[in-house]
């Protein structure tokens, strides 16, 4: 059973305080729901988890550990794919660069072998979501964050996607924390919902 | 439409792609000929005055004319060219190494990154063509002294295009992200960094070109450049100015003309290649 835990962290973009004091912890058979406004910091909350942002106060730790080095065991997916993919590699590389699914896998989150030689402009916003959901549930992951992660997607394909990623997560123990401001996806998918605001002072 | 006007459109039409390869193909191939019609040509013979053709105005025997030692300038004019490629080439090199050292050392930490900046500016405030007359005098003057002078004095746009670049990659989040990966900074800078500043190198090299050329003319036809018996172009421009007045107009205007085609035909091609290895730019 891996714990993630967050205890007291603060963070300031300059003089605009926007985490104080933050507490929140789960586990890795948890997929939790993180509801908050706009503005309220939930991806700048996201960002300090997975240590995109590196200078806050406070800890994030697995299992009493801060993670060091190497392969960060949280991982997240961001909102917009294109901003987290080198536009000039061509999608092999983009998904070879955490690890390779197999077959299986690749059929399962409806990925076609020929993508593999487009570059991250030739495809469109839910496909190259899906290779950047694949490439975060790497067999060395213990959660991941998903900030607003179908925001772009038409239902179907929210469905879709939400149905392939849980699967996974649930078979390999990966807790999720779900970033949404989507009431209704948020009730559906998730065990639990955390207010930011109620996790923060 | 009928098949014949099919055909036709075809031929004329050759997508984008292929034209920007075909004349940057053309304009390479005919600065290569320049550049080896030197080794073919015999210096000793042309350079040698022959009394007998004193001045004469340009003709099919001399298509750029004879100067008043009675020497072919189309010959004189190729040598010349032939030079400034050569002093473009050595003179980019170098700069292009400095640049590359500059731009890479920036993105260190921040204090280098000031140091470098400065240096950058502090170049760049020099005027051009002072800078490269005291570099030239300091390294001795001659063939070697414009090399150094040119070079030296040319890499600041190139370097700094490579420090914002560097910064932007290092700033993005897929190398963010890369990092979450595991991957090592020296495998993020082979893999991520190095592919993506390649072609502004490649192309920063052949637009330094055409600027070092017309700097190396342009010292040369101040009298701090090459030495006065090197057949450059800036020596063919100045030794002219004596005989204009004159009427003897070819001996200005077709080694002038020559080398401004050359300079355009090293822009273009960096333009062109410019096009072609990052044509999301060149749609901007």
């Amino acid at each position: 059973m891996d714990v993630l835990k967050v205890e007291n962290v603060n963070f300031n973009y300059g003089s605009h305080k926007i985490l104080t004091n933050l507490n929140f912890s789960m586990e890795n058979n948890q997929v939790i729901g993180l509801f908050g406004d706009s503005g309220s910091g939930k991806s700048t909350f996201c960002k300090v988890l997975t240590g995109f942002i590196k200078e806050y106060e406070g800890t994030v730790t697995i299992n009493g550990e801060v993670p060091q080095g190497g392969f960060n065991p949280i991982q997240l997916i961001y909102q917009h794919p294109e901003k987290v993919m080198n536009p000039r590699w061509k999608m092999r590389d983009v998904l070879e660069e955490s690890w390779m699914p197999d077959d299986n896998l690749l059929d399962e989150f409806g990925i076609k072998r020929e993508w593999f030689n487009r570059y991250p402009s030739e495809l469109s916003g839910g496909e190259l979501q899906r290779f950047s959901i694949l490439r975060a549930l790497n067999p060395n992951t213990k959660f991941i964050i998903a900030d607003e992660i179908s925001t772009m997607l038409d239902a179907v394909t929210q469905a879709q996607i939400w149905d392939s990623l849980l699967k996974l997560a649930r078979k390999n123990n990966v807790g999720v924390l779900v970033v949404s401001h989507d009431k209704k996806l948020l009730n559906r998918i998730c065990d639990s919902i955390v207010y930011l605001s109620d996790i923060t002072e | 439409m009928t098949k014949t006007e099919e055909n036709k459109q075809g031929i004329l039409n050759i997508n984008l792609r292929t034209k920007t390869l075909i004349i940057t193909g053309i304009a390479l191939l005919i600065l290569i000929s320049v550049f080896v019609s030197n080794y073919f040509i015999d210096h000793t013979a042309v350079l040698t005055s022959n009394f007998y053709n004193v001045n004469q105005p340009p003709s099919f025997e001399h298509w750029f004319g004879t100067d008043w030692m009675g020497r072919d300038m189309f010959m004189r004019t190729l040598l010349g060219l032939g030079i400034s490629i050569g002093v473009g080439a050595f003179a980019s090199i170098i700069s292009t190494i400095v640049a590359i050292l500059l731009g890479v050392f920036s993105s260190v930490n921040t204090v280098v990154d000031e140091i470098v900046t400065a240096v950058i500016d502090l170049f760049g405030s020099i005027p051009h063509i002072l800078l490269i007359i005291l570099v030239s005098l300091a390294f001795g003057g001659g063939y070697y002294g414009v090399v150094m002078a040119v070079g030296l004095t040319h890499w600041t746009p190139l370097a700094r295009i490579l420090r914002a670049e560097i910064k932007k990659i290092n700033t993005s989040e897929y190398i963010k992200l890369s990092n979450e990966f595991g991957k090592s900074k020296m495998w993020i800078a082979r893999k991520h960094i190095f592919p993506l500043i390649i072609s502004q190198i490649i192309v920063g090299v052949i637009l330094m070109f055409p600027h070092a050329i017309m700097h190396e003319a342009s010292i040369s036809f101040l009298g701090f450049g090459l030495p006065a018996h090197e057949p450059a172009i800036g020596i063919i421009l100045s030794e002219s100015m004596k005989y204009l007045s004159m009427g003897y107009w070819w001996l200005a205007f077709y080694p002038g003309l020559s080398l401004l085609f050359l300079v355009l035909l090293f822009d273009l091609i960096g333009e062109n290649v410019h096009k072609l290895l990052d044509p999301q730019s060149a749609q901007e």
